[in-house]
């Protein structure tokens, strides 16, 4: 009776993985068939032509890398130091605890609310225009409560005894922090970041209202200008335009393209920290 | 003459309201070896840690004194980085950090300010050298530390203490994670160690402080039941609990 349980069970994750598996391939497969062919160079490299139906999509993927970029040059710094403040210090009892619960509230907000609010607090408040500072600051915004969760917990798995050590030979609370628990947290810090950053690469609704434009034939001059973005790109290709039968085999590409990238940044990541943690190990 | 290094002047210590460590006087006598030794949960690793104020981490209250070089470290405005350096500490476990064997030697070097690579390569050496961990290790100095056996890492650990040249080494339990072999390599250090500075040791074991120290101290419950030269409380107890301890009645 027991070995059958035992059975039943292993049967049972067995088979849920599977599940998992077959879902991701169901997925990914249409994507990939669609989407692989003529993607290099003509497409990456070209500007789209004929409102969206003919050409690449250069200055989308332009426009992710900057609001990528910019957006983490916002929330990394206050993500990072936020978790400091949150795991190291966590005083007084009562700020730590708002903190902690609006995280959470936060990262259960669905996305779009965070684009409303971009477009009121940004946009209109601040006129900051739709533009790529909008919507890094919007997406900055967005990744921060992931962003301090991970970094937390990456600081709270470094060993009491590593700080203790740390005191013993001399070491304030700040160096503590600085020389001793940030290297040592390091590898993960980074992962998740990195993670970090293909979340953000993805994201749609934040930026529609913020600093999206479905179609544009220049590059971003300036951080006041509108921006072409992938994901945008991919939803205006399916929703808007006069020439599906054009626009959804390049909505594919573009799809398969985006893909790539989240998935280059996040093999990245775990290389990144294969290679760090084999240096540090403990 | 043996001098007075550190003096314990009614020193009482609370986590949370609980009374941990209960009217301590006592002198620690410099250049020799003093050995804590009590029961679990007894107060040896809160009063050993009281010598470089790592209860502090806990919230602990304190009442009374601890005179070191003529100042009285349970101040509020005494430079704890300083206190720490002048008395370093080893901990239960062996803990180096995950970093290379020299940085971690030169660490408190760096943390000091110390600039002057040279002099912080002969003082990794140098301290290397005393634990005798130098020969062993001296082709990889910089791999990691996470590398070394129980045993070497524990010696790393005293050597990265002995590097910010401290006048008291504190050991808490610092053989209890290691081999017999390694165990017996940290007590042979030790004897050598005293020439140069004073040791305080918390150790659960009683025949390490029968062999390594000068001087013993038995706490059961908080209090001092009984201190004085290991030899005397070894051989003729004053107090009946010291020697059904010592003689393995309870422990």
């Amino acid at each position: 009776m027991k070995k059958l349980k035992e059975f039943g069970f292993e049967f049972f994750i067995y088979l849920t993985t599977l599940i998992t598996i077959i879902s991701l391939f169901i997925f990914l497969i249409p994507i990939i068939k669609n989407g692989y062919k003529g993607i290099f160079p003509n497409f990456l490299f070209t500007f789209p032509k004929n409102g969206m139906t003919e050409g690449g999509i250069f200055p989308a993927i332009v426009g992710t890398f900057y609001l990528t970029i910019l957006s983490t040059l916002f929330s990394f710094p206050v993500g990072i130091i936020t978790a400091i403040y949150i795991s190291e210090y966590g005083k007084p009892k009562f700020l730590v605890d708002l903190i902690k619960t609006s995280i959470t509230t936060l990262s259960g907000v669905p996305s779009i609310i965070f684009g409303l609010f971009g477009y009121s607090f940004f946009v209109v408040r601040f006129s900051l225009e739709v533009s790529l500072i909008s919507g890094s600051l919007t997406l900055a915004i967005l990744s921060l409560p992931i962003i301090i969760k991970s970094v937390e917990e990456s600081l709270k798995s470094v060993p009491v005894a590593f700080k203790e050590a740390a005191y013993s030979l001399g070491c304030s609370k700040f160096e503590t922090i600085y020389k001793v628990s940030l290297p040592v947290a390091f590898p993960n810090i980074l992962t998740s970041l990195i993670l970090s950053i293909g979340r953000v690469a993805g994201e749609t609704a934040p930026i529609m209202f913020t600093a999206a434009t479905l179609y544009s034939r220049r590059l971003p001059k300036s951080l006041s200008s509108e921006v072409m973005a992938i994901p945008y790109h991919i939803y205006g290709l399916v929703t808007e335009g006069i020439s599906p039968e054009k626009q959804i085999p390049i909505a594919y590409k573009s799809a398969f393209v985006l893909l790539l990238l989240v998935l280059m940044v996040n093999l990245s990541a775990i290389l990144i920290r294969q290679n760090l943690r084999r240096k540090r190990r403990w | 003459m043996v001098k007075e290094k550190i003096k314990v002047e009614n020193f009482d210590l609370y986590f949370n309201d609980k009374k941990v460590l209960n009217k301590i006087n006592l002198s620690i006598f410099e250049k020799k070896v003093t050995a804590i030794i009590g029961p679990s949960g007894c107060g040896k690793s809160t009063l050993i840690r009281s010598f470089n104020r790592m209860n502090d981490f806990y919230n602990a209250k304190v009442d009374g004194k601890i005179i070191f070089d003529g100042m009285n470290i349970n101040d509020k405005n005494i430079d704890l980085s300083t206190l720490r350096t002048k008395i370093g500490m080893v901990f239960q476990k062996p803990n180096p950090f995950p970093f290379s064997i020299y940085e971690n030697v030169a660490f408190g070097l760096k943390v000091k300010g110390v600039k002057d690579k040279s002099f912080i390569d002969e003082k990794v050496v140098k301290s290397l050298k005393d634990v005798w961990l130098y020969d062993e290790i001296k082709d990889r100095l910089f791999d990691s530390a996470m590398s070394l056996s129980g045993g070497q890492q524990q010696r790393l650990c005293i050597a990265r203490a002995l590097a910010n040249d401290p006048e008291v080494l504190l050991l808490d339990e610092p053989t209890s994670a290691l081999d017999p072999k390694s165990t017996q390599k940290v007590e042979e250090l030790l004897e050598v160690l005293k020439d140069k500075l004073t040791i305080i040791i918390v150790t659960h074991n009683i025949a390490q402080a029968g062999r390594v120290s000068d001087y013993t101290l038995f706490i059961y419950l908080g209090e001092i039941v009984e201190f004085g030269e290991t030899k005397k409380v070894f051989t003729a107890p004053e107090n009946k609990k010291t020697e059904e301890y010592i003689t393995g009645i309870f422990g």
